[in-house]
C-alpha cells in the first residue's frame, strides 16, 4: 500500500479492513476515525455490518458473502477514507458527566496517590476532577473506555500486587492513565473513587454509558449522594447529566 | 424438549454464530468455533441461521433428554457420538425423546469440538442480540457459564415439519476437505509491514506447534521467531477474528472467537474464514502452516463455502418434500394434512410449508 501516506487502508483478513489514520494518539486523528465511522454509518454499504474505532484507525467489519466486486469495495473504502480527512475538520463534542465518591472504601488507594505524589487528598481529587477527559475508544474489556486527557502530576503507578477482584464502577489510576472498572474484574490500578453509575450493563440498550468520541467529567460527590443514586440507578430512574464541550478543534 | 446434563464433558457451552455489532464498545464477540459446523448443523434440523447450539470439547457430554421429542444432529468433529449407547452418525439426523441418551466416547482424530444441533435450538435469554457464552464475563448461555451437571435446557420452537428432517444425511462433498498438513490460507496485513521480509518469509514457510495454551480466546504458536523490524508494540487497535499476533517474543497467536476486542500487538496476518473453523479443529502438538492468498482471492474463498451451506439448503429442501416411502405404490388412506412446496414465482424459487386447516 502507499508508503507513508494517510489515511492507510490495511487488509485485515476477507470480512475487516482497517482505516489508519496516523501512528500517534490526539484529538485531531481522532476526529478522522470518528468522521469515518459517521460518513459510513450514513452511507450503509451492503454487507458493512460494525466499526471498531480505535485511537488512531477504524476496524470496519463486513459480511464477504454480499461483496460483489472486492476490488471496487476496496476502492470505494479508500474514497471514503480519504472524504473522511476533509470532513473531520470541527466537531461539537457532547459530554457526560460521572459522580465520583473518592476516597476512603470508595477508593482505597487514595493515600498511594497521596504518597507518591506529595499532594493532599483535596488536591489529588481537585486535579483529577477538573479537566475534561477525551474516549477515544472502548476495549480491553466490555465498556472499559481509554481515557486522554488526565493532569500527570498526579499519574502513579500501578500496584505490585494486583487485586482479584475490584467493584465494578471503581475508578483509578495507573501510571499516566485513568480510567473506570466497567465490570467486577481482577486489576492492578490505584483505585481513587467509585462511581455509582453502571458503566457496562448487558441488559440495556446501549450496555454501555461512554462511547468512543464521547467526552466525560468527572463529579466528586458525598457517600450520601452516592447511596441517592445508587438507588436511583437500580430502579432505572437515573438520567446521567450530559454538557456541550462546545466545538472542538481538529 | 428439555435436555438434562448428567455429564458436562470437558467444556460444554452454548453458543451460536456469535455477539457480533459490541465490539466498538468492548464486548468480545464469542459464538462458535467452528462456525461452518454450526450452520450447517442448523440447516440440518430446520433452525434459523442464529439458533443456538451446544459446543463440546474434547471429551462431550452425557445428556439426557427430559421431556418431549425432536430432531438432532451432532456436526463439526466426531468425538464418538451414541445414542442411548448405539455409535450414531456425526451430520445426520436423527429423532430423539424422553429418555434418550446422548453420549460421546472420545475423539476418533478428525478434531477436537462437535457441535449437538437440535431442533428449536437452545432456548437460553438472548443478550446483547446472542445466546453465546462469554465464558470471562460470565455474559451470555446458560447463566454464563459452561454446563455442569445437573443443568436443565429448554429447547426452541422447532420447525413445523421438524419430523421431516429426520434421516437426512449431509452429503460429504458439502464438508470441507480438510487433508493433513494442508497449509492455512491467511491473507497478509494489517501489519505485515512492521515484520522484516525475512520474518514474512519465515511465518509463509515454516510450520508452527500448537503449544497447551490454546483455548477459545486464541492458539499460541511455536516455531520459528517471526522477526520484525523494529519492535512489536503499535498503538492498540482492532484484534479480527482470525488475525494471528505476533507479540515481541516472535511467536504467533493465532486470536479466536473469545478474543479481546483491541490489541497492542502486530498482527501479521488473518486466516480465510474457512480456515478459523479449520484451525478450531485442531488440538495442542499438532503443526500448522500458513499460505498467503490475496483479498479477492479469500474473499472467493469464503463465498465458495457459503455456496456449499446453500446447496446443503436445497439438499434439505428436497428431503423434506420427498414422497414418504410409505405412500410409495399405494393410495395413502390418510389424507395428507401438511407438507412443503416449491414454489417459482416471476422466476424466483420459494420453499413453502403448508398445513391444512380443519374447519
Amino acid at each position: 500500500m502507499e508508503d507513508q501516506q494517510w489515511p492507510k487502508v490495511l487488509l485485515a483478513g476477507d470480512s475487516c479492513i482497517i482505516v489508519e489514520y496516523g501512528n500517534s494518539i490526539g484529538l485531531e486523528i481522532n476526529a478522522r476515525v470518528q468522521a469515518l465511522r459517521r460518513i459510513l454509518e450514513k452511507r450503509k454499504i451492503s454487507g458493512v455490518h460494525e466499526f471498531v474505532p480505535t485511537y488512531r484507525s477504524l476496524a470496519i467489519y463486513f459480511d464477504p458473502v454480499k461483496v460483489e466486486q472486492p476490488m471496487h469495495f476496496l476502492s470505494l473504502l479508500k474514497r471514503l477514507a480519504i472524504a473522511a480527512e476533509s470532513e473531520s475538520g470541527v466537531e461539537k463534542g457532547v459530554g457526560i458527566i460521572i459522580p465520583v465518591c473518592y476516597g476512603r472504601d470508595f477508593g482505597p488507594d487514595l493515600d498511594n496517590v497521596v504518597h507518591h505524589t506529595g499532594l493532599t487528598e483535596e488536591e489529588i481529587i481537585n486535579r483529577h476532577s477538573s479537566p475534561d477527559y477525551y474516549c477515544y475508544m472502548l476495549g480491553f474489556t466490555p465498556g472499559f473506555s481509554y481515557l486522554g486527557g488526565m493532569d500527570e502530576t498526579i499519574a502513579t503507578p500501578r500496584l505490585k500486587e494486583p487485586r482479584e477482584k475490584i467493584p465494578a464502577g471503581s475508578v483509578g489510576i495507573a501510571g499516566k492513565q485513568t480510567g473506570i472498572y466497567p465490570i467486577d474484574s481482577p486489576g492492578g490500578w490505584q483505585l481513587i473513587g467509585r462511581t455509582p453509575l453502571r458503566m457496562f450493563d448487558a441488559g440495556h440498550e446501549p450496555p454501555t454509558l461512554v462511547d468512543a468520541g464521547l467526552w466525560i467529567r468527572f463529579q466528586p460527590i458525598s457517600e450520601e449522594e452516592y447511596k441517592n443514586i445508587e438507588i436511583q440507578v437500580a430502579h432505572g430512574t437515573y438520567t446521567p447529566e450530559m454538557f456541550n464541550k462546545g466545538e472542538v478543534p481538529a | 424438549m428439555k435436555i438434562k446434563i448428567i455429564q458436562p464433558g470437558m467444556l460444554t457451552t452454548v453458543q451460536d454464530v456469535g455477539r457480533w455489532g459490541f465490539q466498538g464498545k468492548g464486548m468480545p464477540v464469542a459464538g462458535a468455533m467452528d462456525l461452518f459446523a454450526l450452520k450447517i448443523g442448523n440447516v440440518m434440523v430446520g433452525n434459523n441461521k442464529d439458533a443456538a447450539c451446544l459446543e463440546v470439547t474434547v471429551l462431550g457430554p452425557t445428556l439426557s433428554v427430559l421431556e418431549g421429542e425432536g430432531a438432532v444432529v451432532v456436526t463439526g468433529a466426531d468425538l464418538g457420538f451414541s445414542i442411548n449407547g448405539i455409535a450414531s452418525c456425526c451430520n445426520t439426523v436423527y429423532k430423539v425423546k424422553e429418555g434418550d441418551i446422548l453420549s460421546f466416547s472420545g475423539m476418533k482424530g478428525n478434531g477436537c469440538r462437535a457441535y449437538v444441533v437440535f431442533s428449536g435450538g437452545i432456548d437460553v435469554p438472548i443478550i446483547m442480540g446472542s445466546r453465546s457464552t462469554y465464558l470471562r464475563a460470565h455474559i451470555g448461555g446458560f447463566d454464563g457459564r459452561a454446563l455442569v451437571k445437573g443443568d436443565v435446557l429448554n429447547t426452541g420452537e422447532p420447525h413445523i415439519l421438524w419430523q421431516r428432517f429426520i434421516d437426512f444425511k449431509c452429503p460429504f462433498d458439502v464438508l470441507p476437505e480438510r487433508r493433513e498438513g494442508q497449509p492455512l490460507r491467511v491473507v497478509l496485513g494489517p501489519q505485515d509491514e512492521a515484520f522484516s521480509p525475512k520474518g514474512v518469509e519465515t511465518f509463509l514457510s515454516e510450520s508452527y506447534k500448537i503449544t497447551d495454551s490454546a483455548d477459545r480466546m486464541g492458539y499460541r504458536l511455536e516455531g520459528p521467531v517471526v522477526e520484525h523490524l523494529e519492535g512489536a508494540d503499535i498503538i492498540s487497535d482492532a484484534i479480527p477474528l482470525g488475525s494471528i499476533q505476533v507479540p515481541g517474543h516472535g511467536q504467533p497467536i493465532v486470536m479466536l472467537a473469545d478474543r479481546q476486542t483491541t490489541g497492542g500487538y502486530t498482527k501479521i496476518a488473518v486466516l480465510c474464514s474457512p480456515d478459523i473453523s479449520a484451525i478450531a479443529q485442531r488440538l495442542p502438538g499438532e503443526k500448522v502452516s500458513f499460505k498467503q492468498v490475496s483479498f479477492e482471492e479469500a474473499v472467493l474463498i469464503t463465498q465458495k463455502e457459503a455456496g456449499q451451506v446453500s446447496k446443503l439448503k436445497q439438499n434439505v429442501a428436497t428431503w423434506i418434500t420427498r414422497i414418504p416411502t410409505s405412500t410409495i405404490g399405494h393410495k395413502s388412506e390418510m389424507p395428507v394434512s401438511s407438507g412443503t412446496w416449491k414454489l417459482t414465482v416471476d422466476g424466483h424459487s420459494y420453499m413453502v410449508d403448508w398445513e391444512r386447516i380443519e374447519n
